[in-house]
């Protein structure tokens, strides 16, 4: 007796009960194709949070005051409100403070230090056109490289222009479209709060901000004097970006950074700063933790999908096997070898299970297509080579294991069985 | 001649243990000649399918010796007691055992599968033994659509076609009316003519009436042995076959 004879067996066994068939394919399926895509999407978060994190700059420290003064990106929340330090020596970030963090005697991790003044919403005219950019930065040149923003088109600015207070603006794709549709921007002039400005360069475009609500193109970028004179004035900074010169120099730094700090701001060992210090490899180590405790759920969801498809699939495998001992003992009694009974049941059990674990796969493939809440669906082989390979393995299995049963029993004891 | 066909020697078979231990075959021995035709009668309990699924290698025996052409059955390994079920027995039962969701041909087809015939030879075999049981135009239909008379033509067409030195059959008719009763025997008979050793079961006499020979069996044990026709004759009612049995007699 041929396998292909053995086959042909097994197809018919299939089409001659096409209701039970279909739905043991169709559990294996869902199986599948919830595991691929649940971790899929997970995956997808994942990735999508480790790159708005990583767009934030590589080895980059941010110092803002720890008592509301304008954090990083968020509007100015003066006041001390709530301020639970010692609030007599608390103190605002000041250019001085920059200044002292870029000696590189005492900070000698730092690559690079900028101070940033950053304003939320500013109106930007130009020619009738007018947009409300979400974030206005002022800084030094060295921002740039610190928070990976490289220019597309034009230039940046350079510490001479810095120096002389030059009223020029990168600016990020966002407010170049919103202002100048697809014309170029370069040299053009744009007044900002009524001080024109000459934009000189277009930020390459960071692409959408994934789970963050706030458009990170929606974004210029000006000198630290330019913005002080118009627009905030000269008071305190937001925030100091310092760079370690490392990837593994920046526990060091901002171990240095605390020192400087501490000792300008008058803080004990034992007082409470008036200044955080957000490290972003840290931070990028937190976030990856907690999205891996996201992640590892999603798989446990997954996984218990799985093993309810493969519960469906072992009963219907069973059942089916139970239903027809006594096909096998009539197979038997007109000389049926054992090995072409389980082959064939083995045959029927494979392709139902690679049936619904293919058409699993193909539907988690066309569903990662699709962009759901902002999450961009990312594929993990390994997790179709799990998904097809427990549902494969419980419908042979299952498949294989009674079938075997009823293939022992003698030909009489098949017939009987009822 | 050669071997019998069939040979027993003290066949016991024990089911069950303890209290609720039956004895249902109490030392059966019994020589099949080739080309006989044999009946076994007896009372409902009296161990008749017993001795036939043994006969069928469908059972063993609790002990005792049982040979087919020579060959000493309980010496054969489960691969080989498939090929000599294949090749050299065709059972027929009381309730036909065709599979469902396949017609009558391929049911008629499957015995050779197994077998190793090749695809065109097996078509061609089946369609001949459908159309000797008188099934032509029903080859396509599955088991549900046939009446009992009709899906018991298919078995016996199914037990035939690998031309075994055997054919069995644990009441045949049993569950047929007189009209189908009639059509079977008649193949039966037909088959006995032609020189194959056939062994049935019955628990009518005008069924019996049709063998050449009729055992009784009694509580497991073979009382009577009785020849109604000698062996390498044609069968008693064969004669009267050319002309078919009166409707409804019984
Ligand atoms: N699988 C079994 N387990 C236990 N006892 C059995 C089994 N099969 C048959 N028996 C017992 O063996 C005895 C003989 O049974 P068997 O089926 O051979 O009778 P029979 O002559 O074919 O009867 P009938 O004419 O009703 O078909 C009975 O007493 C029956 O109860
Ligand atoms: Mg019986």
């Amino acid at each position: 007796m041929s396998r292909l004879e053995i086959l042909r067996f097994a197809l018919r066994g299939l089409a001659a009960n096409k209701l039970r068939s279909f739905l043991t394919t169709l559990g294996i399926l869902i199986g599948v194709a919830a595991v691929i895509l649940l971790v899929a999407f997970g995956e997808g978060a994942s990735q999508s949070i480790q790159k708005s994190i990583q767009r934030l700059g590589a080895n980059t420290l941010t110092v803002s005051a720890s008592f509301g003064g304008g954090g990083f990106g968020g509007p100015a929340a003066g006041g001390s409100r709530q301020g639970n330090g010692p609030r007599t020596q608390a103190r605002q970030l000041t250019l001085e403070d920059a200044k002292a963090l870029a000696d590189p005697e005492q900070v000698p991790s730092a690559k690079s230090v900028s101070p940033v003044v950053s304003t939320g919403s500013a109106t930007a005219v130009r020619d009738g056109a007018s947009h409300t950019i979400s974030q206005l930065v002022g800084t030094y040149p060295s921002y740039f490289e610190a928070t990976n923003k490289p220019v597309e088109t034009g230039s940046y600015f350079v510490n001479d222009d810095v120096l002389a207070a030059r009223k020029v603006m990168v600016v990020g794709k966002t407010v170049a479209t919103e202002l100048f549709g697809t014309a170029n921007p370069v040299g053009e002039q744009v007044s900002l709060s009524g001080v024109p400005f000459t934009v000189i360069g277009v930020l390459k475009e960071s692409g959408s901000s994934g789970l963050g609500s706030q458009d990170a193109d929606d974004v210029a970028i000006v000198p630290l004097p330019a913005v002080q004179q118009s627009l905030t004035g000269f008071g305190a900074l937001s925030s100091i970006v310092v760079q370690a010169t490392g990837t593994d120099t920046t526990t060091s730094a901002q171990n240095e950074v605390t020192a400087v700090l501490n000792q300008r701001h008058g803080i004990t060992p034992t007082g409470s700063a008036d200044y955080r210090i957000l490290n972003q490899a840290t931070l990028q180590e937190t976030v990856s933790s907690t999205v891996g405790i996201f992640t590892g759920l999603l798989g446990a969801v997954a996984a218990i999908s799985l093993l309810v498809g493969g519960i469906g699939i072992t009963n219907i495998m069973l059942v089916t096997v139970t239903e027809r001992t006594r096909e096998i003992g009539i197979r038997k009694a007109i000389g049926a070898p054992r090995g072409a009974i389980l082959g064939q049941f083995l045959l029927e059990a494979t392709v139902l299970s690679l049936l619904g674990g293919l058409t699993g796969v193909l539907i988690a493939f066309v569903g990662t297509r699709f962009t759901v809440a902002g999450i961009e669906p990312v594929l993990v082989p390994s997790s179709i080579a799990l998904a097809l390979g427990v549902s494969v393995g419980i419908g042979l299995f299952f498949g294989g294991y009674p079938a075997n049963r009823a293939a022992k029993l003698r030909p009489i004891e098949a017939l009987r069985h009822e | 001649m050669t071997a019998p066909v069939l040979s027993l020697t003290d066949i016991t078979k024990v089911y069950g243990r303890g209290d609720a231990q039956v004895r249902a075959l109490r030392g059966v021995s019994l020589t099949v000649e080739r080309g006989d035709y044999v009946a076994v009668m007896g009372a409902s309990g009296s161990g008749k399918s017993t001795l036939m699924n043994i006969l069928g290698c469908l059972d063993i025996p609790s002990s005792g010796r049982y040979l087919i052409d020579g060959v000493d059955v309980g010496t054969l390994d489960e691969r080989r007691l498939a090929i000599l079920r294949n090749r050299k027995i065709g059972f027929v039962f009381q309730s036909f055992n065709l599979i469902p969701r396949m017609s009558a041909l391929a049911n008629v087809e499957l015995p050779m599968a197994y077998g190793g015939v090749s695809a065109t030879e097996r078509r061609t075999r089946a369609l001949a033994a459908l159309e000797q049981v008188g099934l032509s135009d029903r080859v396509r239909h599955e088991p549900n659509e046939l009446s009992g008379g009709q899906q018991q033509r298919v078995a016996v067409a199914r037990a035939l076609v690998t031309s075994p030195a055997l054919l069995l059959a644990d009441e045949p008719t049993g569950n047929l009316d007189t009209k189908a009763t009639g059509d079977v025997l008649e193949i039966l008979d037909g088959l006995s003519e032609a020189g194959r050793t056939i062994v049935l079961i019955t628990h009518e006499d005008d069924v019996a009436a049709h063998a050449k020979r009729v055992i009784r069996l009694v509580d497991g044990l073979v009382v009577d042995d009785h020849r109604q026709a000698p062996v390498d004759g044609p069968p008693p009612r064969s004669a009267t076959r050319t002309q078919p049995v009166p409707g409804g007699a019984s």
